[in-house]
């Protein structure tokens, strides 16, 4: 890395910086905000940095041509926190294949192999040679992603990439390439602010913050309670807590995977504790039975839920769907998304088990409608106005209402995407987030001989979909590592320099 | 596998190609049953594997229909090795009635051995090891090229 420019006293953004889309050398200098010259950044320091940056490490490119700029220390550390809060720890099983290793490019070994050879048990291989026709899809335990992503993270050195600090925006550079603009940990340094000029950045920040219903969102800003209503990924203890020192009802809404998790907690706490717990499960599109336009394009579903084995349609890693969304643009894009869209939970028989059971002992209620508002009732518990299709209103009274909606929000709340949606040539696609190109580049942003990329939920609606999953970050991954051996900037992986990487990967041979 | 109908023929014929030709290679001097000259049963054991791939394309086209039922539009492992069943007994009695006189009465013995350990070792290979080296494969459908 490069020493710092001499700063100038003031080390601040300036109004002229902030009202230019593009900045010179000068304009920086100017404004006495030490600059550092690094050819790769990648903002976010989550999987999809994570993700990234090996790809880039396994196809040669030094540490010292990258940085990596982060809030959190581990690459892990947010997904880690959303999948705790959304009930699955580490000894438990997240939903993702067995083959998609953020911590191994070549998905070989898979999860499974290395679970089997280490718990020595075979079972697992059978469960994965009969998925999902007489099984289960067999999936990782969280701890195993976690401890395979720290072991490659050393391999590559990612902690020598990392910097700490938070990304205010990214800025074109006049001449080519951008700047960003990192507001590092306070005390850490003379200036409120530091830039690094680069010729590539690389945006993977995730979602920009949880989404609330509406309805929810009004109660607990007007009681000021963010106890009783809480969002499924928030920490919500307490409400389990709660539940096993007297009997209670908890109403849940939302039909994804985190509604099926936090569903199988009650459950458990149920049996394990002998609890005496009431669920009432409010779907606002209540899935009957298979369900599609037809034949060719039906998936299973029933008793509310829509069933699939992985947040997306198998095929959109690699397959069909993959090949034919590549092809598609605007509306006709927006309309395959539509198609093969909609929340949806796996098919889990033990899951399955509890909820059978739950129907037939009477404590598990699933009824279709939307929330009118939500009012707390005279003995301090909460009252949901629920309209159904047929025109039936139910008022159930709950002491906890648990949001398992998702994580969804508007990209412009991030205030790096509202940036460059402003200044940096940005613009949404058909499903109004980050436009990006099938190399991921974000279109519209070029700079000279420099490229944005962005990687991850922001860029749902592109040319890809599964964005959002550890596979999918793999794919941009790979879509940008080849980008950047076209342009020169790292060598070019073929199928004898991908297998001695392999090797190296399989030995923990720094690379 | 998550297969397009290009990528299904593809992996087929380089695994034939490449696994196929080196297991045959390997195999053919142990094949139980079978007697001659080893330079013709190379050419007919190879003969075997050039009509699995012929007719290999077109129960990739059958495969391709009937993968379209499946809403994820993926190929369960299962379905990848069970398929030698339907596969191995079309070609066996292909072979034994003379329908593909290009290719000499094989005793069964030395076919299923044959038509099984290859077809079992393509799919091993196309289960895992086929990423080592092909790191877009699996993106792409089965593509190769």
């Amino acid at each position: 890395m490069a020493p710092p420019n001499t700063p100038a006293p003031a080390g601040d953004l300036t109004p002229e910086l902030l009202g230019a889309p593009e900045w010179t050398d000068q304009m920086v200098a100017a404004a006495g905000i030490p600059m550092y010259d690094i050819p790769f950044l990648t903002v976010g320091g989550g999987m999809g940095s994570f993700v990234t940056l090996d790809y880039l490490r396994v196809y040669g490119v030094p540490t010292s041509q990258m940085r990596v700029i982060s809030n959190i220390d581990t690459p892990w550390q947010t997904y880690e926190f959303l999948t705790r809060c959304s009930q699955i720890p580490r000894s438990e099983r997240i939903r993702s294949d067995s083959a998609s290793r953020p911590d191994n490019l070549w998905g070989f070994p898979s999860y499974a192999l290395q679970e089997t050879w280490k718990d020595k048990t075979p079972a697992y291989l059978w469960q994965l040679l009969t998925e999902p026709l007489l099984n289960d899809y067999w999936t990782p335990r969280a701890g195993t992603v976690f401890e395979s992503i720290e072991r490659e993270a050393k391999r590559i050195s990612y902690w020598d990439m990392l910097v700490k600090g938070q990304v205010r925006m990214v800025r074109r550079r006049v001449g080519g390439g951008y700047f960003t603009v990192v507001t590092p940990p306070e005390g850490s340094g003379p200036t409120k602010r530091v830039i690094f000029r680069s010729r590539f950045v690389h945006l993977a920040v995730g979602y920009p913050g949880l989404k609330f219903l509406p309805d929810l969102q009004e109660f607990r800003t007007k009681h000021n309670d963010y106890q009783h209503v809480v969002n499924a990924y928030e920490p919500h203890e307490q409400v389990y807590e709660f539940l096993k020192t007297r009997p209670g009802t908890v109403v849940i809404r939302g039909g994804g995977i985190v509604a099926s998790r936090v569903l199988q907690r009650l459950f458990d706490d149920r049996e394990k504790y002998g609890l005496k717990t009431q669920i009432v499960h409010i779907f606002r599109t209540f899935v009957a039975g298979s369900h599609g336009p037809h034949i060719w394009a039906r998936r299973k579903g029933g008793n509310g839920w829509a069933y699939q084995g992985f947040n997306y349609p198998k095929s959109v890693w690699g397959g069909q769907l993959k090949a034919e969304m590549r092809k598609l643009e605007g509306a006709e894009r927006a309309a395959k998304y539509k198609e093969m869209g909609g929340t949806n939970t796996p098919y889990r028989r033990r899951w399955q088990e509890q909820m059978r059971a739950g129907r037939s002992g009477g404590y598990y209620h699933a009824v279709q409608g939307t929330v009118d508002r939500v009012e707390r009732a005279p003995d301090g518990r909460l009252v949901s106005y629920v309209r159904s299709n047929d025109g039936i209103v139910r008022e159930p009274v709950a002491d906890y209402i648990i949001d398992c909606t998702g994580l969804e929000a508007d990209i412009s709340e991030h205030r790096i995407f509202a940036d460059l949606l402003q200044y940096g040539g940005a613009f949404r696609n058909p499903l109004g987030r980050l436009e990006v190109e099938r190399h991921f580049e974000v279109k519209g942003t070029a700079s000279g001989d420099g490229v944005l990329y962005a990687s991850g939920s922001a860029t749902l609606g592109g040319y890809f979909p599964g964005v959002d999953t550890f596979l999918g970050l793999q794919i941009a991954a790979q879509e940008i590592a080849d980008d950047l051996a076209r342009r020169g900037f790292v060598r070019k992986m073929g199928p004898l320099r991908s297998t001695s990487q392999w090797f190296k990967w399989a030995f923990n041979t720094p690379v | 596998m998550v297969p397009t109908l290009f990528g299904r023929i593809q992996t087929r014929l380089f695994l034939l190609a490449t696994v196929g030709v080196v297991v045959t290679l390997l195999i053919v001097p142990v094949l139980p049953g079978s007697s001659g000259a080893l330079g013709a049963r190379y050419a007919n054991a190879l003969l075997v594997l050039l009509a699995v791939a012929v007719l290999g394309i077109v129960w990739e086209l059958i495969y391709h229909f009937l993968m379209q039922f499946r809403w994820e539009k993926d190929w369960p492992t299962l379905f990848g090795l069970l398929t030698l069943v339907p596969e191995g007994l079309l070609l066996y009695f292909l072979l034994r009635s003379g329908a593909v006189d290009f290719i000499d009465p094989v005793p069964p013995a030395a076919f299923w051995t044959h038509f099984t350990v290859v077809w079992v070792c393509m799919w091993l290979v196309a289960n895992g090891p086929m990423r080592v080296p092909f790191i877009r494969w699996r993106f792409r459908g089965g593509r190769v090229l």
